[in-house]
């Protein structure tokens, strides 16, 4: 009997033993381990590309938060800046920057001076070391506190965005002598006065709260009008998406019937989750510019779009944290008699806020990091002056964090792609925060049954 | 102004409402909450939401039939002999709301001529279309009038319905008056008010761009516009001699969309299958995220990279030695930075539905000697194509959908051409290009935008939906 068996050897198998591989055995096990490779490649890939870009990003953004200042001992005399002698700001307002610029281009000649250093720069060269933009602060600075006027006060002036780019490694002797808004001996003397301690390079305040710069100003362009705006916009998308989200789901999830307008509701919201969001710019630039009237580039007009975009993101995690909640609880407060409002009010809800605040700040860091919607409904304008404070404010011309990187993308100075990387970086930290308060709510609070 | 303040009042009326109501309630029990039907929150709710509902609801019908009414007979009212050469009515209106709103700007008095109104208007900084004249002028003060009462009828009318709606609450407050089931049915039409906004976003979406798209149609032929190979707006003045074909655009979205694709499926879906099948706890936890990371990025931040390094990278390394151009932008820079944005896309979704391959198959294949990646390549890919498929298509969507990547990284010529390194456009790019700066909604060139808007969520609707009915047909299938 056993015999029989033995003897059936399936003509396929190899003759050799188990122990040694035969040539197909081997082959496929080349195969498993080739297509194995292949799998370990591409989650390589994955992950060398976020490398790359997060090297890119801060190796170009980082300089941004350093920037060049000079010291200039600056003497405000009083027959130029204020003659009535009141140090009335009003008065004094009509000195305008004209008036300031000669002062600050002697001083910093007097200041080259008298740190010792030689140079055959003339006046107007000289003066180019430091920004248009110091002349302005320099006088904002005097309007602020008129008791300096007369005396002679050390003040850190902007350096010019190219001396900036020399400390940076941006600009070299060889780049300069073909640029025609540096020359090499403009570099030498602000080695010069390197050497001498009144050039510093330091932590960029600036860069957080000033506002836009203009096309020829990069080292004095900041984010302060979009750091704001963008604050402006969360708030709307906060106060109007979180609670029709959250009422939304409440309905779809507890007390809609199945039903045609049930069904015609649930499409459209797994539909607008996949809508490009260019075609919301276009919905906000129809319906809430050009039909209701509101202003351009408003804060409220952003908010709105960026609402609509982020409903459908929070009414599926509130509908996931919902469908969370077990059933028994919702019986057991059924049970004790309370109605079927009440015990989604006192009972599903607060279980499931863990998840619908975690939803809602994942829908906000989505809408804080859009950009094509905004740039429709106008936000793409230079703005300078901040918005005022809500809820005027809200209708004040603002910009937003990602819309003013893709500004300074569009200039030419390459300064700004450093000033872009930079607002990259803000943006970037801002959504870590978010996350990271996402996941910590997610952990702390979250039960599962 | 009068809207904050008139909120205000409504919030006071409201409290009112909603304080008496529960007082009154109260008092018709002599204060023992015990005999009363509800407990007495209800009854102030009552009275709070009967006062408010409908006066809210009237001030937001109001506001947005008002502009529309008063539009109307302004227009009706405007002398036709009065256009300026090749103008239209709608261009005028503009203008005479722009007027109109200066002059409140400046609170200028009801009379006054037309050289008074446009020194006020230039010092407020009003910029007009066309030079002030006097049926213009005429016209704005007509609209200033009617809005102004307007406004104060508007402000009656919804408080006395704030009014009326409080005071009738109150009048039916008594200890027998079911106000819990009264509010939880207004908690409830709100409920279905605030799940109604999908459809009206929806809705609006729909017709804001048919209707933009029409007036497109009217003034260009739609054959032109879907079946022209050239797009060469006119930048010198008003319409004509502009040339508005979408094929050169939807041939830019659809190649670089392609090697989107050619870069994300294989990588995302053998990623997901490295993730899913092989990597073990320690490694998967770590990958994963840092993966999906990738998603969470804004595509601001691609375009940048696409800009500044990828571009000059693929410029130096591959287009100029090979002559093949000499443009930092081109479709492979868009191409390639958008494969990898959708990278985390493809396999989170490939992940989820090789997971939801049952468990019984691998066993089975493995089982009967399959090694892991015969297993995955004959029984787990083949289940799982139908949504593998549908991931593909979403995916395919959001590329064709993509804007901040392609404006940065494309480029913004329009051009039939097989050579991937050079630069070519996109329909997202010529919406972007043709809303942004100066726009006159009454030349095709502005209006081109709508279409090409409506053509764009036309196609990603239709690939969603068949993604959708093809992912859940799957599911259902091991369910």
């Amino acid at each position: 009997m056993t015999d029989a068996t033995a003897e059936h050897v399936p003509s396929g198998a190899g003759q050799g033993s188990l122990l040694a591989k035969d040539a197909r055995t081997a082959k496929r096990n080349a195969a498993e381990t080739r297509f194995k490779t292949y799998g370990l490649i591409a989650v390589c890939i994955g992950i060398a590309m976020l490398i790359l870009l997060m090297t890119s990003i801060l190796s170009n953004g980082l300089s941004a938060f350093r920037q060049t200042t000079i010291q200039v001992m600056v003497e405000l005399p009083e027959d130029k800046l204020d003659k009535s002698g009141v140090r009335d700001p009003e008065v004094m307002a009509k000195v305008t920057t004209f008036g300031y610029k000669p002062l600050l281009r002697d001083s910093l000649i007097a200041t080259v001076a008298t740190a010792g250093i030689e140079t055959d720069l003339d006046p107007k060269d000289l003066e180019a070391l430091v920004s248009d933009e110091s002349v302005a602060q320099l006088r904002d600075f005097v309007l602020a506190n008129p008791e300096v006027i007369g005396q002679t006060i050390p003040v850190q002036v902007l350096a010019n965005g190219r001396i900036d780019g020399f400390f940076k490694g941006r600009v070299t002797y060889e780049s300069a002598a073909l640029d025609n808004n540096v020359s090499p001996e403009q570099l030498q003397l602000a080695e010069a006065l390197k050497e001498a301690g009144l050039l510093r390079t330091g932590f960029n305040w600036g860069f957080l709260t000033l506002p836009d710069g203009s096309d020829t100003r990069p080292e004095a362009a900041g984010l302060g009008v979009a750091i704001l705006g963008s604050l402006y916009m969360m708030l709307i998308v906060l106060a109007l998406a979180l609670p029709i989200g959250v009422a939304a789901s409440i309905y779809l999830e507890e007390f809609a019937p199945q039903n045609r307008w049930t069904d015609l509701i649930e499409v459209n919201i797994s539909n607008l989750a996949a809508v490009p969001s260019i075609v919301f710019g276009i919905l906000g630039l129809a319906i809430f510019i050009n039909f209701a009237g509101l202003p351009q580039s408003a804060p409220i007009v952003g908010g709105l779009v960026l609402t609509l975009m982020t409903l459908p993101t929070i009414i599926i995690a509130t509908r996931a944290a919902l469908k969370a909640v077990p059933p028994s609880i919702r019986d057991a407060a059924l049970g004790l008699g309370a109605s079927k409002m009440q015990s989604v009010f006192h009972h599903v809800l607060p279980l499931a806020m863990p998840g619908i605040l975690t939803g809602t700040i994942i829908g906000l860091a989505q809408a804080l990091g859009e950009t094509a919607p905004l740039l429709l409904i106008g936000m793409v304008a230079f703005v300078r002056e901040y918005p005022s404070g809500p809820p005027e404010g809200l209708f004040d011309p603002a910009t937003a964090l990602p819309v003013q990187v893709f500004n300074w993308t569009q200039r030419s100075d390459p300064a700004f792609v450093e000033r872009a990387s930079g607002a990259i970086i803000v943006l970037l930290v801002f959504l870590l925060l978010m996350n990271l308060t996402a996941i910590f709510l997610r952990r702390r609070f979250e039960r599962r049954w | 102004m009068t809207i904050s303040w008139l909120f205000l009042i409504l919030l006071a009326v409201g409290t009112m409402a909603f304080l008496m109501a529960r007082g009154r309630a109260l008092a018709s029990v002599d204060g023992d909450a015990r005999n009363l039907h509800s407990l007495p929150i209800y009854y102030g709710l009552n009275g709070l939401l009967t006062a408010l509902t409908p006066a809210l609801a009237l001030l937001a019908v109001w506001l947005i039939v008002q502009p529309i009414a008063i539009d109307a007979s302004v227009k009706g009212s405007f002398p036709i002999g009065a256009l300026p050469e090749g103008g239209t009515l709608d261009l005028v209106m503009s203008d005479v709301r722009r007027v109109a709103d200066g002059l409140d700007a400046a609170d200028a008095p009801d009379a006054l001529s037309v050289e008074e109104a446009a020194t006020l208007l230039g010092s407020g900084g009003v910029a007009l279309g066309t030079t002030l004249t006097t049926e213009v002028l005429t016209a704005a003060q007509q609209y200033r009038d009617s809005r102004s009462t307007m406004n104060l009828f508007m402000v009656v009318a919804v408080l006395v319905l704030a009014l009326i709606g409080g005071a009738w609450a109150v009048m039916r407050t008594n200890g027998d008056f079911r106000a819990r089931n009264v509010v939880e049915r207004g908690v409830l039409v709100l409920l279905i008010a605030a799940a109604s906004i999908a459809v009206l976003t929806t809705l609006g979406i729909v017709l804001s761009m048919i209707f933009e798209a029409t007036n497109f149609f009217r003034q260009y032929q739609w054959t032109d516009f879907f079946f022209s190979t050239t797009w060469k707006p006119s930048f010198s003045g008003r319409g004509g001699g502009s040339e508005l074909g979408i094929l050169p655009l939807l041939w830019g979205t659809l190649y670089i969309s392609f090697i989107a694709l050619v870069v994300a499926v294989p990588i995302g879906l053998f990623a997901a299958i490295y993730l899913s099948e092989y990597a073990g706890p320690k490694f998967r936890s770590l990958a994963k995220p840092m993966i999906e990371i990738l998603a969470g990025i804004p595509t601001i931040v691609y375009g940048l990279f696409a800009l500044v390094t990828v571009g000059p990278l693929l410029r130096d390394a591959i287009a100029s030695p090979l002559g093949l151009g000499n443009s930092a932008s081109s479709v492979m820079t868009a191409g390639l930075v958008m494969g990898v944005m959708l990278i985390p896309f493809v396999s989170s979704l490939s992940d989820d539905i090789i997971n939801a391959v049952p468990q019984a198959m691998r066993d089975g294949s493995l089982g009967l000697g399959a090694t892991k990646s015969e297993t995955i390549r004959q029984v787990i890919v083949p289940a799982a194509l139908p949504g593998i498929v549908g991931a593909v298509l979403l995916a395919a969507s959001r590329a064709i959908g993509e804007t901040m990547i392609v404006v940065l990284g494309a480029g913004a010529a329009a051009r039939l051409d097989l050579n991937p390194f050079e630069a070519m456009t996109t329909v997202t790019v010529k919406i972007v290009s043709q809303l942004t700066g100066d726009t006159d909604f009454a030349s095709p060139e502005t209006l081109v935008a709508f279409a090409l808007g409506l053509t764009l969520f036309v196609i990603t609707l239709g690939l969603n939906v068949l993604a959708l009915y093809i992912v859940r047909k799957y599911r259902e299938q091991y369910e």
